[in-house]
């Protein structure tokens, strides 16, 4: 193989592998420490995650919303903008897709309120994400600081309006009424029984389609299409990109409103899939969680699904095994699955330099010189 | 009529139930809700009742702590699943995930605390706030030199009014023109842990005039406990019985039994008497009080010991009616 397909393998999928292999380890050296056996506690997690179907569905559940916000984080990424202001993005979105849903007749059937959701909550969450675009664009205001104040705001504003205009009446915790039952995403496990299969309830939902759908619309996006170049252009080199008749300041909105707009259907498999009601932080960890899904995922829609798929894994593994094992609390379970972000994000070229020595050395001079001649 | 029907009902089902799982064994469980079981507040609460039946039988309880809105029922219906009964919840934010998982295992006793949802096998236990509240601020209102008094709140909801709104009609019930000063922490749940701000909001209290300050905001309240104990004021726990987190400077703490419904629902359970329903706990169930122990003895003199209590004893026998914020949303007594 040639010397530089083996670094594009190594940044790929061995440094990933490698960084998640340094986390659970050292995750091992923590049960044992608190004197659980490392491999009962492997086995337990693999169990709750993929040894049944219940625990499966919760699995792809989460992963769900990672996929969403991994995907969200990559689009800007790519243009070189960093959207930390996920989380904001996935509440406001929830709006959109609430007031489709709630706005609407309710004896409507599920082909206007579905597709009505969902553009509910791509428009509320690109919206949400126009603002700090606008102002980085125009402003030059910096899109990481705006982004995580609109965070704050998303939360203050959404309490407001749940305190005070959409509350169900007689209820402590603020929340709107339920959303009509012909406005649900179908259950899985509904539409498997209508298909014949019997699988065990969980709350999978079809939002886990649109996920994938929107991971193909990504890809095709970025790398197929003339906008997706100049996205691209713009992230590797700002003023090459200019200089080629870029502009950057229409790259920077329309990659923000998309990265909000998919952060945003985050709304459509908790709310529209599973909730089925406008309630408060139902996108608590999605947000954050997708920066590090992305990072893992090397902001590649194939990647992204993947490491989505490991965080899915830990948040119902991780419950399942706070829930077997007494002397595991759910804090042990964060900590967990800090490892997992701090090996591959924060340490990610760790051993970068390693590898690349031993797996692809720079040819020796010798060789080198004796290809020139 | 219609209601009495149903009370019937379920009166009937519950005896039946009862009867034929009298001699079964528990398996109690408990679910607490996200702010998890060591918050020094609710859930902690419930956690002290959950160790003591432990204690006092021997049997002990499966704890869940969910981090999100669908571990919880999800550990509330793997509970079910595995045979778990009574399984408490803890909070109002459960009521949803309770009220599916009470209709997925409808032989499965359940018990929610501090909310009410309708189904039969659902024991519900909420609590008087107000009346607890009056109480303590009849006292604060005792103690006050100033005339003027502090409430710091939570998060912005009816729930943490109807506490404010108790203290209140319980400082002017002695004292028609002394002055209360109200103040929530903020609108997200981030308010009941945010301890600095709580600081904040009481010294800005304290130099309005302000000599004692009720707080009803969870963790919040660690940061008013101090800032009152700094400026040398008082200040007045709420849920548990937090007299000795600043010893000498806590005036009292409106204690909100969360603990003996959870204990009370294991131990029904295991002798049989466990019913579905409504019940709503104050002075006169013992399920609020105010708290009187050796951190506060210098404070509360023998007088106004007693004049408290013979206020507690007029609610309880109802002389004193104590408005409901939740009623209608209003503080108009």
């Amino acid at each position: 193989m040639k010397r530089d397909n083996r670094i594009v393998w190594i940044n790929r999928l061995l440094l990933p592998l490698l960084n998640i292999l340094t986390a659970f380890a050292v995750t091992a050296v923590l049960f044992w420490i608190i004197d659980v056996n490392p491999m009962e506690a492997a086995e337990v997690l693999l169990y709750g995650a993929f040894g049944y179907e219940e625990g499966i569905g919760y699995t792809i559940y989460y992963a769900t919303n990672f996929i969403f916000t991994g995907l969200a984080v990559a689009v800007a990424f790519h243009a070189g903008l960093f959207n930390i202001g996920g989380e904001g993005q996935a509440y406001v979105g929830g709006l959109g897709a609430g007031l489709a849903i709630l706005m609407l007749d309710p004896t409507l059937g599920a082909w206007v309120f579905i597709p009505a959701s969902i553009i509910g909550a791509l428009i509320f969450g690109g919206l949400w994400a126009l603002i700090p675009a606008y102002l980085q664009a125009y402003r030059g205001s910096h899109i990481v600081i705006t982004t995580i104040m609109f965070n704050f705001l998303a939360a203050s504003f959404m309490v407001y309006l749940m305190v005070h205009v959409l509350r169900d009446t007689g209820q402590m915790t603020p929340q709107s009424e339920l959303f009509p039952t012909n406005s649900w995403m179908p259950f899985m496990h509904d539409v498997a029984a209508g298909l014949g299969y019997s699988i065990e309830a969980s709350p999978l939902n079809l939002s886990i389609l649109l996920a994938l759908v929107c991971a193909v619309l990504v890809w095709f996006f970025l790398w197929q299409t003339r906008w997706g170049f100049a996205i691209r252009a713009t992230g590797k080199n700002g003023s090459a990109a200019l200089y080629a008749g870029i502009n950057p300041k229409h790259i920077i909105i329309v990659v923000m409103c998309i990265s909000g707009a998919l952060a945003g259907l985050v709304s459509i498999n908790e709310l529209v899939g599973y909730q089925h009601r406008l309630i408060m932080d139902f996108h608590l960890g999605y947000g954050f969680g997708g920066i590090a899904v992305a990072l893992m995922g090397r902001n590649h829609p194939l990647g992204i699904i993947l490491a989505a798929l490991l965080f899915g894994t830990l948040y119902q593994g991780g419950a399942e095994l706070a829930f077997e094992m007494s002397n595991i609390s759910r804090d042990i379970v964060v900590v967990m699955q800090g490892l997992v972000i701090l090996f591959c994000g924060a340490l990610d070229y760790m051993y970068r330099p390693w590898l690349i020595r031993h797996l692809a050395p720079v040819p020796k001079q010798e060789e080198l010189s004796g290809v020139a001649i | 009529m219609k209601l009495n029907k149903i009370t019937i009902a379920i009166a009937a089902g519950a005896v039946a139930l009862s009867a034929t799982i009298a001699q079964a064994d528990v398996k109690p469980a408990v679910v607490y809700d996200k702010a998890g079981k060591f918050d020094k507040s609710f859930n902690e609460a419930v956690w002290n009742g959950v160790k003591r039946f432990t204690a006092d039988t021997g049997i002990s309880v499966r704890e869940v702590e969910p981090t999100n809105e669908a571990q919880v029922e999800q550990g509330l219906k793997k509970l079910a699943k595995r045979g778990n009964s009574p399984i408490v919840a803890v909070g109002f934010s459960s009521a949803n995930a309770l009220s599916a998982a009470a209709q997925a295992y409808p032989d499965t006793k359940f018990t929610l605390i501090d909310m009410v949802v309708p189904e039969a096998n659902v024991q519900n236990v909420v609590f008087k706030e107000h009346e607890g509240s009056f109480l303590v601020g009849a006292l604060a209102a005792l103690k006050s030199e100033t005339g003027t008094i502090g409430f710091v709140g939570g998060m912005d909801i009816p729930l943490i009014s109807r506490f404010g709104c108790g203290y209140e009609q319980g400082a002017k019930h002695i004292n028609a023109n002394i002055t209360v000063l109200q103040k929530m922490t903020g609108s997200t749940p981030a308010a009941w842990g945010n301890p600095s701000k709580g600081g904040e909001i009481t010294r800005s209290q304290i130099e309005a005039g302000a000599d004692v300050i009720f707080a009803a905001a969870g963790g919040t309240g660690m940061g008013v406990y101090q800032a009152a104990a700094d400026a040398g004021k008082l200040a007045i726990g709420v849920d548990s019985n937090q007299n000795h987190l600043q010893p000498g400077t806590m005036l009292t703490s409106m204690v909100k039994r969360v603990g003996v419904a959870a204990y009370k629902s294991y131990a029904d359970a295991k002798d049989g008497t466990w019913s579905a329903g409504v019940t709503a706990m104050g002075l006169a169930e013992g399920g609020v009080d105010w708290a009187l122990d050796e951190h506060n003895r210098s404070l509360v003199t023998a007088d106004m010991e007693t004049k408290v209590n013979a206020i507690k004893a007029s609610i309880i026998a109802g002389d004193i009616a104590v408005h409901d914020y939740m009623s209608d949303n209003t503080c108009n007594y």
